[in-house]
């Protein structure tokens, strides 16, 4: 058993939770592990990267992780979700460290990586804004007035990256990679559970547009 | 110059100034904007007719240590994106300026789509919000320019109609003394109650700051058990806060404000302030039944 799948069996819930968590795993472990500027001494720094998790819920995956790399102890694990953790059933930016956003209500975090990326802009700092978000979430509207404006405003500071379990209703083959595209972003679709294709997908920044990865995984 | 007028001119001579100062809107006020825009695009952003957007690229801002200036009409700023409000700014702990222009009924011709009389009610329900009501060009400049220099989450409503004087903001200011009922006026209700109250010897008290709301001052100010509340958007949005404020006094309260019940109808402000029994005859008459009520 792995580090991080060691960490995750410290947590219990409920089923749909489980699920969910485990869609988002590679992809966050590859964000923590290999591309972003992130760690526990640099958490206010405000040249370090930013990873937003808009789909909140299902954070064992993402609350395993930031044990692994020491934003908090992993004995808070055990007990999340009750009245006395920090570590609810939704992240929440004010009680866990490391988290950047309090998310749980989808259709947030990428309106409010815009707002980040502008921000880090307008002061001159370099570093990136990662959103995660679930396929079935790109439903909500809020997500589409936020993928018109980021090209628009050349915001290459942005990276959204779509975990795609086929979740949503309603849903068209191909259309995430297409919707990004067509409004201007830099477009690619992976396999969601290859380490080394997320890293090179992710890692890529073109300039002058954001970026958005497609991360596919078994559907749920 | 007019209130929303005076609004631009100040955000835009804020963000010219200082560095951690950004404005964010969504089409409406563009007008205004041009010039700021131009010479600081990084930090004037307009974000087209996206009103959830507007409010989390304005929550977003702040999450990076900018101080945000987030304005469009009060109706599409903290209706349509009420839960961007809430999750944005207040569950997130970030600080903000929100600016709502149209109030209940500036733009009466425009019909109900573009008026918001429950937006301090709304608004209340946030935890440690501060919500201002400006009623000259005056005291719109200072409140934007103080909740812009101070933390925490603001909402400013300005609107058209005004008072003639202008006071500094935070609690209530004894406008005139008297040893009857005491006349509570919120923001740019103040012109109309003290014509509405002229020869009575009531307290006329006036505050353009609601939220916090200076219950010590209401006290203070107290000298009989009627309490006649007059504000200009839904009537009843300040009662339970006079009621906190007079738990252990015995008082009896007159919640004047605007109604309820749709209009559907167009027109002008002053048409809707009258129609609401908001204009000075309206608020005597029903401030003479409530204290006959009492003999």
């Amino acid at each position: 058993m792995s580090e991080i799948s060691r960490l995750m069996s410290l947590m219990t819930g409920d089923e749909k939770h489980s699920l969910a968590a485990t869609s988002t795993l590679d992809v966050i472990r590859v964000l923590y592990e290999r591309v972003l500027d992130v760690s526990p001494d640099g958490a206010g720094d405000a040249r370090r990267d930013r990873f937003f998790l808009s789909k909140g819920h299902g954070p064992m995956a993402y609350y395993a992780v930031l044990a692994d790399r020491g934003f908090f102890p992993e004995s808070w694990l055990a007990e999340w979700g009750s009245f006395e953790s920090p570590l609810g059933f939704h992240p929440d930016r004010n009680l866990v460290p490391g988290v950047e956003i309090s998310s749980g209500s989808l259709g947030h975090g990428l309106p409010l990586a815009v707002g980040s990326a502008l921000g880090l802009r307008a002061q001159g700092i370099t570093s990136r804004v990662v959103v995660l978000v679930g396929d079935a979430e790109l439903d909500e509207g809020s997500n589409h007035e936020a993928l018109e404006l980021a090209p628009a405003l050349a915001l290459d500071a942005l990276t959204v990256v779509v975990v795609d379990n086929g979740s949503s209703s309603y849903a068209v083959p191909g259309r995430i990679e297409q919707r990004f595209a067509v409004q201007g972003w830099h477009a690619v679709t992976v396999d969601g559970r290859d380490h080394d294709a997320l890293e090179k997908a992710l890692s890529h920044r073109p300039i002058g547009q954001p970026n958005v990865v497609v991360a596919d995984v078994e559907s749920k | 110059m007019n209130p929303r007028t005076q609004f631009a001119q100040t955000a835009a001579d804020l963000v010219e100034h200082d560095l951690s100062v950004a404005l964010v809107y969504a089409e409406i006020s563009g007008q205004f904007f041009g010039e700021v825009e131009a010479r600081h695009p990084d930090r004037v952003i307009n974000v087209g007719i996206r009103e959830q957007l507007l409010v989390n690229v304005g929550a977003g801002l702040a999450l990076t240590g900018l101080r945000p200036i987030v304005h469009t009409f009060g109706s599409f700023l903290v209706e349509r994106a009420f839960e961007q409000v809430k999750l944005g700014f207040g569950h997130q702990d970030v600080g903000g300026v929100l600016v709502g222009a149209g109030g209940s009924f500036d733009i009466a011709s425009a019909g109900r789509t573009h008026q918001v009389p429950g937006d301090v009610a709304l608004m209340d329900t946030l935890p440690g919000v501060h919500i201002h009501a400006p009623s000259t060009s005056t005291e719109v400049d200072a409140i934007v320019r103080s909740a812009v220099a101070r933390d925490g989450l603001h909402y400013v409503r300005v609107v058209g109609q005004t008072n003639t004087e202008s006071y500094p903001s935070g609690g209530f200011h004894v406008v005139r003394r008297g040893s009857g009922a005491t006349v509570v006026a919120l923001g740019p209700m103040l012109d109309d109650v003290l014509a509405a109250t002229a020869g009575l010897d009531v307290t006329v008290l006036y505050a353009n700051t609601v939220r916090p709301f200076d219950a010590r001052g209401l006290r203070a100010a107290l000298t009989s058990p009627e309490v006649v509340l007059v504000e200009p958007w839904l009537a009843g949005t300040s009662a339970h806060v006079v009621a906190d404020a007079l738990s252990v006094v015995p008082h009896r309260l007159l919640s004047l404000g605007v109604g309820r019940h749709e209009l559907r109808r167009y027109g002008t402000p002053t048409d809707h302030v009258a129609a609401h029994g908001l204009d000075p005859a309206g608020i005597r008459r029903s401030l003479d039944g409530f204290l006959a009520a009492a003999a």
